[in-house]
């Protein structure tokens, strides 16, 4: 069994939002880059589970991006995962980015591909959609469990208020979300390991741009809390009701 | 040219909230731009189709095949570009819930579509296309431009009021092709008793604060009271005290309702990303140095489990 997992970095949770270039780039300056969440705790760790389970499979790692990506894939192979390949362009919007997935997939006919639900910077939850398409793959979305029995899935994915379980043949597009797996922490092995596992530099395929960001905004500022008095929490219920008018 | 707008149906044949949203924004994105607001229908339905036009769409194409009586997005995908093709459909409009989120990056791939996902005001249409999105979970928005001929849009829910006026849809089928679905589906659970979190007008959430699981009959009893949906912080979460589709935040469910009420969660960057786009939020914590107060427009700082009873009392007397 051959298993994809998509990797992208993203600022770390805790990175202040700020944008250069007439607030048209993100203004990375002093940012830390961290593996997506979505794409770590979820997608990576399930597939490195399903490995252990199957020591026959093998996870190839990918990341569409420059240079400056190499030290978050270095990461998430010391989570696991045997080789690491990464697209060596900075792609215009989701589209470019699946186009390039979806063009390694193509070659390397993966059983499962697996991604975050969305980055936690652009929330576009789009490539995994995307590359099923382009790949005239199954998609299921928003998994919260995957189970393997030889090449059918039972995958169980959030729905309004519930969830749905249902099963497919692989090959297949999952995309993950909290559930799938708990998050890890790399050990020592791990990270020794990742030196020297093969992270290969692919350049892209020509891919077309069907959007392009404008401008970035941040919200308003709030105008500060109202605090009100313990012992007063009727006074809360009133405010709610005719001031805010939310009950 | 035309706006189509997919109208969700739940597996039990209702249409769903969001749906609502959707043909209201679809409706006015349509009168903006000069052009018919039409609607689709893929799964089966018990509800008056013709009565949706209230909320603005005048035409709404239904499909009937045997393939698409549960939802999958693959053949879905294919109905849909099929019936867009057909009707010569200009922007296609989603909600930005779990099968808008499956569907419209497909259409996208599918019909060479740009896509904004998780637009949260109506496109400005002068010289160009440009969407406002949510980005950075919450924390900051973008306008995105779609360069395509052919545009996609999801709504993020909540954040479009519902607007229902006069009027009735015409409707008519639509004859598509389409395959047998890969996905075949087992079973559904559905808590139809309670509000689904992400369409929820009112959230009451918990964190470590409440101190166990044991605890948090005061939380849903606040939450019946007020007849709110339950959320909660990661570690609540990850410790099992509550279910994982409550997490909210920046590696949870992202939320906007009316009314978020945080009670025990200090407020941790991650956390506020995914809730920060709520209208009111009120925090109960018993640190004045929390910093979700920072974040919020009402707070009480107090022991929550001698605060919280007293809400629900002072909710029910008003609620008579
Ligand atoms: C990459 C990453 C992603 C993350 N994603 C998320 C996410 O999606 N969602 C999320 O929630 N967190 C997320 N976190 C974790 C986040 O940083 C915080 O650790 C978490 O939100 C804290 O949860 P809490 O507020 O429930 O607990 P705590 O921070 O422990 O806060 C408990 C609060 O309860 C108050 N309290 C205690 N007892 C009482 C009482 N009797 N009455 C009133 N108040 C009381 C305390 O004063 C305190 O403020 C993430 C962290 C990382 C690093």
């Amino acid at each position: 069994m051959k298993i994809l997992v998509c990797i992208s970095k993203t600022p770390d949770t805790t990175a202040k939002i700020a944008f250069t270039d007439n607030n048209t780039k993100f203004d990375a300056a002093g940012v830390q880059w961290i593996i997506n969440p979505n794409d770590e705790y979820y997608g990576l760790v399930r597939a490195v589970e399903l490995k252990e389970a199957d020591p026959s499979a093998t996870i190839h790692l990918i990341n569409v991006g420059g240079a400056d990506a190499d030290a978050i894939i270095r990461k998430a192979l010391a989570l696991g995962g045997d080789e690491a390949i990464r697209i060596n362009t900075e792609s215009a919007d989701s589209f470019g980015i699946a186009t390039q997935i979806a063009q390694v997939a193509r070659e390397n006919n993966y059983d499962l591909i697996f991604l975050g639900k969305e980055t936690i910077d652009y929330n576009g939850s789009s490539v995994g959609g995307m590359v099923a398409e382009l790949l005239d793959l199954p998609y299921i979305s928003l998994a919260t469990k995957f189970e393997l029995a030889g090449t059918t899935a039972t995958v169980t994915r959030e729905i309004e208020g519930g969830e749905e379980v249902c099963t497919v043949s692989l090959p297949v597009v999952i995309s993950c979300t909290k559930g799938m797996a708990e998050q890890r922490i790399p050990n020592m092995r791990g990270i020794m390991a990742a030196r020297t596992k093969p992270l290969k530099v692919v350049e892209p395929v020509a891919a077309d741009t069907l959007t392009q960001v404008a401008a970035f905004s941040l919200p308003p500022a709030k105008a500060g809390v109202k605090l009100v008095d313990a012992d007063n929490v009727q006074e809360l219920v009133r405010l709610l009701h005719e001031e805010a008018k939310v009950i | 040219m035309s706006v189509l707008i997919f109208i969700d149906i739940n597996d039990e044949g209702s249409v769903k909230k969001t749906s609502f949203e959707v043909l209201t924004y679809g409706a006015k994105l349509a009168r903006q731009l000069g052009v018919p607001a039409e609607g689709v229908v893929l799964a089966p339905v018990k509800e008056d189709l013709p009565a949706l036009g209230k909320y603005g769409v005048q035409k709404i194409y239904q499909v009937q095949h045997e393939a698409l009586a549960h939802f999958d997005a693959q053949v879905y995908t294919s109905a849909i570009a099929q019936v867009a093709e057909k009707t010569g459909a200009t922007v296609l409009v989603f909600s930005n819930n779990t099968d808008g989120k499956a569907l419209a990056p497909r259409l996208s791939a599918r019909l060479k579509a740009g896509l904004v996902s998780g637009a949260v005001a109506l496109p400005d249409t002068g010289d160009a296309f440009t969407v406002k999105k949510s980005v950075f979970s919450g924390k900051a928005f973008a306008d995105i431009k779609i360069t395509t001929p052919i545009k996609i849009i999801t709504l993020n829910p909540n954040s479009f009021s519902i607007e229902v006026g006069e009027g009735t849809a015409e409707t008519a089928s639509v004859e598509v092709t389409l395959d047998a679905p890969k996905v075949k589906i087992l079973n559904v659970n559905r808590q139809s008793s309670e509000v689904p979190l992400a369409e929820a007008e009112l959230v009451v959430s918990g964190g470590r604060g409440m101190k166990g699981p044991e605890n948090w009959g005061i939380l849903e009893d606040l939450a019946k009271a007020l007849n709110a949906a339950l959320a909660c912080s990661r570690p609540v979460a990850d410790a099992h005290w509550r279910p994982h589709n409550e997490h909210v935040g920046q590696t949870g469910g992202a939320i906007a309702p009316n009314l978020y009420l945080a009670v025990g969660i200090s407020g941790a960057i991650q956390h506020l990303a995914g809730v920060n786009r709520s209208k009111v939020i009120v925090v109960v914590n018993k640190d004045p140095e929390a910093p979700f107060f920072k974040a919020a427009d009402y707070g009480i700082v107090g022991d929550l489990f001698e605060v919280v009873p007293k809400l629900t009392e002072a909710v029910k007397q008003l609620k008579g």
